[in-house]
């Protein structure tokens, strides 16, 4: 059992987890995820490391409820236990010399500051572009700015609530022309990380996304976060999750991700009617 | 028993038992034992029929040498506790052994009744032994030597090791990435071939020898070989499977609803996807489904599919049935339940539907030309012979390849396959600390190889460090 030592929330839907886990906290490195399986009946789903800290012997995730599993997370409390927590797993990112330009959309934030942290640490040049669909659900705006001078983060709003309206390609392309950054990290949602790597394509800058198909076991035995990258099959969870943007083929692992959306209304739809149930 | 003077005069008349089974369409509704296992009656006719021979062929056609006209004798006289004793020299886990072996390349394929009818049901006798755990003898447990043991990896080979270490008086934990013990018999093979309960109780027999288990623990990755042995393990056993399926490497592989066996397997094996809602991993539940592969992972795909209800089942071959590497009583059961085998017929690509996911495979036709290295014939495709069967799941089931995870538990040589070179015999590696067995050495083979290479490793490993007392 993992037990949960603090819980934030950031919002309606969105949460971050503080989890025992002294020999995890040793050895994550940035880039890396667990694969939490609540209970005895849970599906075990990845979170990329939001943060770890090895003396205190802890790690983070946050999560934003979208389906069953993460509805039921966010009912947990501080001092409740995860059935089981596996990682670090997968390759930790690793990054050349640059001005690195950081792109997180909407929980992708939690992924691409400890990103930033880490380049930051390294003595790299860093801007950061954060995307959120509106003001309340833009994650980590004072961890970013607690590293990072305020003309280095770049706020993008779909709504326009908050930063300027629109999505993050449009600081990306200012930065790429204006030669500010000359490598790229991104990650969020596939329509997001796929525009972001069209326009560093198009000024021919390096791109790095991290990816985050469906998987089951998370370490390379069977297959179901495969994504085809450079016409290449790689798995995931053993490969990545860390690939060459301008290679993945985004409308497959699109696809990939969807497969499972009726079954995923299904499990959500009964778990709601149960919570009502034992509310009546 | 039948006897002549005091003599034992084995049963030449009757017939092989028949394996106990359920009604082939009643069982493939659900997911229960299809196998019930021989009763006492049964196993004592069948006992009677073994001719006893002074040298037993069977002996050398199993992989790990259990005697057995001893243990089939001990049941003749209803010795069952003394049956499994002597099993138990040899073989920890005759429950699963019998289960799974492929028996009729192995001690029954020497069997000399075979010659010229059918061949005592070995597997069947070692199971109905191995079902009545209770009945053998307490262990001999070493004094403990203070020594202690990480084994990497739940599967039949890593507790195999850990018994036979344990015995002997080391401290063994054994590290499992998943949350539970056994390996490929937890997420690869069928409830309704390998009842995971029979699972559970060996690793329950370990945790009563000592054995420590911690699970959720990838080596490689939460820690190391170098971090083992700075924590005061004295040797490593790395067992860690062989994992990372093998690729057809043909268009629309990655399309939704196109599987790996072992994803397939996993979802309701592990996860328990055939109870979704209640179990929160789902799986699809198709109307035609076709499976790639003649191996023991294909048949357990056909027959899962087949519980999940699926309409159409076929089963696609590049040889014919006869050259499947499958067990046949598995290829059997498939066929009963309603399976259909397409022989001499390799994918070439999977077609998407509407909706973006696979409605169809097209199949190149083949025919079987010379011999390969394998000695079966070698399947050549027959030019412009193409078929597309309806498909709205596909399951590939060719094989596996080196997990690269194991690459970064220690020192220890990998050859340019990514399996880790280990001596035949002892099991020991380029790093006189590290011994490794099992798929991870020798590529995807059976359990009870693994679990013989874990036996050697502990008795080399017992050699080196703690030799027993005579």
């Amino acid at each position: 059992m993992y037990k949960i030592l603090e819980k934030t929330q950031f919002s309606e839907k969105v949460f971050k987890f503080r989890i025992e886990a002294p020999q995890m906290a040793k050895h994550a490195h940035a880039g890396q995820f667990l694969m939490v399986r609540a209970n005895e009946t849970g599906e075990r789903v990845p979170f990329t490391f939001a943060d770890w800290n090895p003396e205190e012997g802890w790690v983070e995730f946050i999560f934003m409820v979208v389906g069953k599993t993460t509805k039921m997370l966010s009912t947990y409390e501080a001092g409740d236990s995860l059935e089981d927590v596996t990682g670090p797993l997968g390759q930790p990112s690793e990054f050349g010399d640059g001005k690195w330009g950081v792109i997180g959309g909407g929980v992708g934030l939690a992924i691409a500051f400890p990103i930033a942290r880490k380049l930051v640490k390294e003595g790299k040049d860093v801007h950061a572009i954060m995307g959120a669909r509106t003001k309340e659900l833009l994650l980590l705006e004072d961890q970013f700015r607690s590293i990072l001078p305020d003309d280095h983060i770049h706020i993008t709003t779909d709504d326009g609530s908050y930063g300027e309206k629109g999505v993050v390609t449009a600081p990306e392309e200012r930065l790429l022309e204006a030669g500010q950054i000359d490598h790229i990290f991104c990650v969020g949602p596939v329509p997001m990380m796929k525009f972001a790597t069209l326009t560093a394509v198009k000024h021919d800058c390096p791109i790095t996304a991290s990816l985050n198909p469906i998987m089951v076991d998370g370490t390379g035995m069977c297959g179901c976060c495969r994504v085809e990258v450079g016409g290449e099959t790689k798995f995931a969870c053993v490969d990545g999750p860390d690939f060459d943007a301008s290679k993945v083929n985004w409308n497959d692992l699109r696809a990939r991700q969807a497969a499972y959306r009726t079954e995923e209304g299904q499990a959500l739809h009964a778990y709601e009617e149960a919570i009502c149930a034992c509310h009546r | 028993m039948p006897q002549v003077n005091g003599r034992y005069i084995p049963d030449m008349k009757s017939p092989r038992t028949p394996a106990n089974e359920e009604d082939p369409v009643e069982r493939a509704k659900d997911f229960r034992p299809v196998d019930k296992g021989f009763t006492k009656e049964m196993a004592l006719a069948e006992a009677n029929r073994c001719l006893d021979c002074k040298k037993p062929f069977c002996v050398d056609g199993c992989p790990v040498n259990i005697n057995i006209p001893a243990f089939i004798e001990a049941i003749r006289n209803e010795e069952f506790g003394r049956g499994l004793d002597i099993i138990h020299e040899q073989s920890m886990l005759p429950a699963i052994c019998g289960r799974v072996c492929p028996q009729e390349n192995q001690c029954e394929g020497k069997c000399i009744r075979g010659k010229k009818g059918e061949p005592v049901a070995i597997g069947q006798l070692e199971r109905f032994l191995g079902d009545q755990p209770e009945l053998a003898s307490e262990p001999k447990m070493a004094p403990k030597n203070g020594k202690k043991v990480a084994v990497i990896g739940a599967g039949p080979s890593g507790i195999t090791c850990a018994g036979e270490l344990a015995r002997n008086g080391f401290d063994v934990t054994v590290f499992e990435a998943f949350f539970t013990g056994g390996g490929v018999l937890a997420y690869g093979i069928p409830e309704f071939r390998l009842p995971k309960a029979v699972v559970k109780r060996e690793i329950d027999g370990l945790e009563k020898l000592g054995v420590k288990f911690e699970y959720n623990a990838v080596v490689g990755r939460i820690t190391d070989a170098d971090e083992l042995f700075a924590q005061g393990f004295d040797a490593l056993y790395i067992a860690t499977g062989a994992g990372l399926p093998k690729m057809l490497n043909i268009p629309g592989e990655n399309l939704p609803n196109v599987f790996f066996a072992n994803e397939y397997l996993t979802r309701v094996n592990l996860m328990k996807a055939n109870r979704f809602p209640e179990y929160d991993t789902p799986t699809k539940r198709a109307k035609n489904v076709v499976v790639f592969g003649g191996g023991n992972v294909a048949m357990d795909s056909v027959r899962t599919a087949l519980r999940l209800g699926a309409e159409t089942v076929t089963l696609c071959y590049r040889r014919t049935e006869a050259e499947m590497p499958a067990r046949r009583a598995e290829v059997e059961h498939a066929k009963a339940e309603g399976v259909k085998i397409h022989e001499l017929a390799s994918p070439i690509e999977f077609v998407a539907g509407e909706d973006g996911a696979v409605c169809a495979v097209k199949v190149q036709n083949m025919k079987l030309g010379e011999p390969d290295a394998s000695g079966r014939r070698r399947p050549v495709p027959i030019e412009g012979s193409i078929d597309e069967l309806p498909c709205d799941l596909g399951i590939s089931a060719i094989g596996t390849n080196a997990n690269p995870i194991a690459k970064l538990i220690g020192p220890e040589k990998i050859n340019k396959w990514g399996y880790i070179v280990a001596d035949e015999a002892t099991g020991q590696t380029s790093d006189p600390r590290i011994w490794a067995g099992g798929d991870i050495v020798t590529g995807a083979a059976t359990v009870i190889l693994a679990m013989g290479a874990g036996k050697s490793a502990a008795a080399d490993i017992t050699k080196k460090l703690a030799p027993l007392a005579e």
